[in-house]
């Protein structure tokens, strides 16, 4: 860390902060805005690499280069009329959103951006964000079943499972890396992997779970090639099918803030957080935070071009590679990573 | 600590409203929900007494799996609301029966204490200095409890695969997916060029 680094520490994220609730407060909505801005050019970057694949140009109307795409969605999103269907249950349907986007944007309070860059560093931060990633479908099965419909209460069902199923195998990848790293805490599972792109957790004996966990990802964040719960050729949106307005931007949205969530959870667990590849001068320049907006895009190419290039799962399918597939690899690999941590005398 | 005073009295009080609800709504959907804010609010009093790694394991284990469950077959089932409200009045002697006995041994516990300070060493061991809440629970677990905490996952197998005797059954004359053979088909034995000669047809 250069004194650079050091001074931008200070200035931007100084720990007297803490004491000051409104301090804390305006910081928190400052990284909500930056957090969203981001998100509403991922999502237009969603969108380009999906039209550059299949040749075409994807949003370039709005702005230049379509980069304004976003922000006029969003206030085309906000402009319009909400429709609550009739034989809705009116508190649970417009609940329904909100749990999404307060969930999904909760989970970010422990995610170290940068070194102390984080506003709870709390013992156990990477089994909350498993805990609030998990409560994600409660979102998805009220809207579905408030929504007093054939399709969104299919979809809900279908994500319900699905979402059950995958976390399971989560919790084992997971549970490999803190066997690594020796720690529940975000920040200290990411200062275990310094040193360079040769320490990180992909480039280990942890290469087969950062596989398993970016299609687990996929599949919890109802991402395609998963993304059954709102399959459009067979339920049209799937749980948001009765949702317009405000109420669908929010789930779009908290959808989006899980997916960039799922990214940085691969970014601190496998590519090192904040720390730059190599550890020499050029690259000890860019403050850390940088370093983990740059990993996180990585990661969303890969996710956008998983979405653009591989057909849809049939049901079937999904269950089986979950359950019968990842469930035995992921816990094999905790026996695995256990026994060669102990024989090799590596344990943290 | 005022700030953890009012924080446990808003928290138990949202816990003892929202259990209140889940026996008085009149929607089994609703009252599945206020389970959850119970649950909820349950891992939140958790956190306060400094047990987070119990709190996170309570939402991930009961709100994450349980819970959706419960909701799943609560969604799934088909029921009459003015039928089901009927038998209520019966169930009440029951239902207040088990609450006295409950509330009877919650009020020994707690005054066992207060009548006899030695008494409390036995309930409690304090986090070691410099441990986490997880660590000092994993060395106590997986140390003095070790064959306990095996016989659990035991018990927990054995109704595992109890509940899937019950439940697996193969039916006859039911298509099935067969990833196998799907996989390994061949274009030599999935696709054929046949001569078609015109206006004939195959």
């Amino acid at each position: 860390m250069t004194a650079i680094n050091e001074w931008l520490l200070d200035f931007y994220w100084p720990n007297a902060w803490w004491l000051d609730p409104l301090g804390l407060i305006l910081l928190m909505l400052l990284f909500i805005v930056v957090l969203l801005v981001m998100i509403a050019f991922i999502l237009l970057f969603d969108r380009k690499v999906w039209a550059a694949v299949q040749m075409r140009r994807g949003p370039n109307v709005v702005g230049p280069y379509g980069l304004l795409q976003s922000f006029a969605d969003f206030f085309k999103f906000v402009l319009k009329e909400v429709v609550i269907p009739a034989g809705a249950n009116k508190g649970v349907f417009l609940l329904a959103p909100l749990i999404s986007t307060t969930l999904a944007l909760g989970a970010w309070v422990v995610i170290p951006v940068d070194q102390h860059w984080v506003f709870s560093d709390i013992n156990v931060g990477i089994l909350y964000i498993f805990a609030i990633s998990s409560l994600g479908v409660y979102g998805i099965i009220m809207g579905g079943w408030a929504s007093n419909s054939k399709y969104p209460f299919l979809g809900s069902l279908r994500s319900a499972a699905q979402m059950v199923s995958y976390e399971v195998s989560i919790g084992f990848v997971i549970i490999t890396v803190l066997l690594t790293a020796g720690s529940l805490n975000l920040s200290k599972i990411v200062m275990a992997q310094e040193g360079g792109i040769q320490n990180w957790y992909l480039f280990s004996h942890l290469l087969p779970m950062a596989v398993v966990f970016f299609i687990s990802a996929l599949a919890e964040t109802n991402r395609p090639p998963f993304d059954l719960p709102e399959a459009e050729s067979e339920l049209v949106a799937g749980f948001m099918v009765e949702y317009s307005s405000t109420p669908y931007l929010l789930f779009m949205l908290s959808e989006y803030v899980a997916i960039v969530l799922m990214c940085a959870m691969m970014t601190i667990l496998f590519l090192g957080g904040w720390h730059p590849p190599i550890e020499v001068a050029p690259f000890t320049w860019v403050p850390g935070v940088v370093w983990f907006i740059i990993k996180i895009w990585v990661i969303f190419f890969l996710f956008a071009m998983a979405k653009a290039i591989v057909p849809r799962y049939r049901y079937d399918q999904l269950m089986r590679i979950g359950w019968k597939f990842f469930l035995p690899l992921s816990l094999f690999w905790v026996v695995l990573t256990a026994g060669y941590l102990l024989a090799f005398d590596k344990l943290p | 600590m005022l700030l953890a005073t009012i924080a446990f009295y808003l928290f138990s009080g949202v816990l003892i409203a929202a259990a209140l609800m889940v026996v008085s709504a009149r929607n089994p959907v609703h009252s599945v929900l206020f389970l959850i804010l119970a649950f909820f609010n349950a891992a939140a009093l958790f956190v306060l007494l400094g047990a987070e790694f119990l709190a996170m394991v309570l939402v991930v284990v009961y709100v994450g799996a349980v819970a959706v469950l419960f909701l799943f077959v609560v969604m799934m089932l088909d029921i009459d609301f003015v039928e089901l409200r009927q038998g209520f009045l019966n169930y009440v002697p029951v239902g207040l029966t088990i609450g006295l006995v409950l509330l009877a041994e919650l009020v020994i516990l707690g005054s066992a204490w207060a009548v006899a300070p030695a008494a409390s060493a036995g309930y409690a061991h304090p986090t070691p200095e410099g441990v986490t809440n997880t660590e000092a629970l994993g060395r106590i677990l997986y140390t003095n409890y070790v064959h306990v905490f095996q016989g659990a996952g035991m018990v927990l197998l054995v109704a595992m695969i109890g509940a899937i005797v019950l439940t697996l059954r193969h039916r006859e004359g039911v298509k099935r997916q067969n990833v196998r053979t799907q996989v390994g088909r061949r274009r030599a034995e999935a696709v054929e060029l046949p001569k078609v000669r015109p206006g004939e047809g195959l």
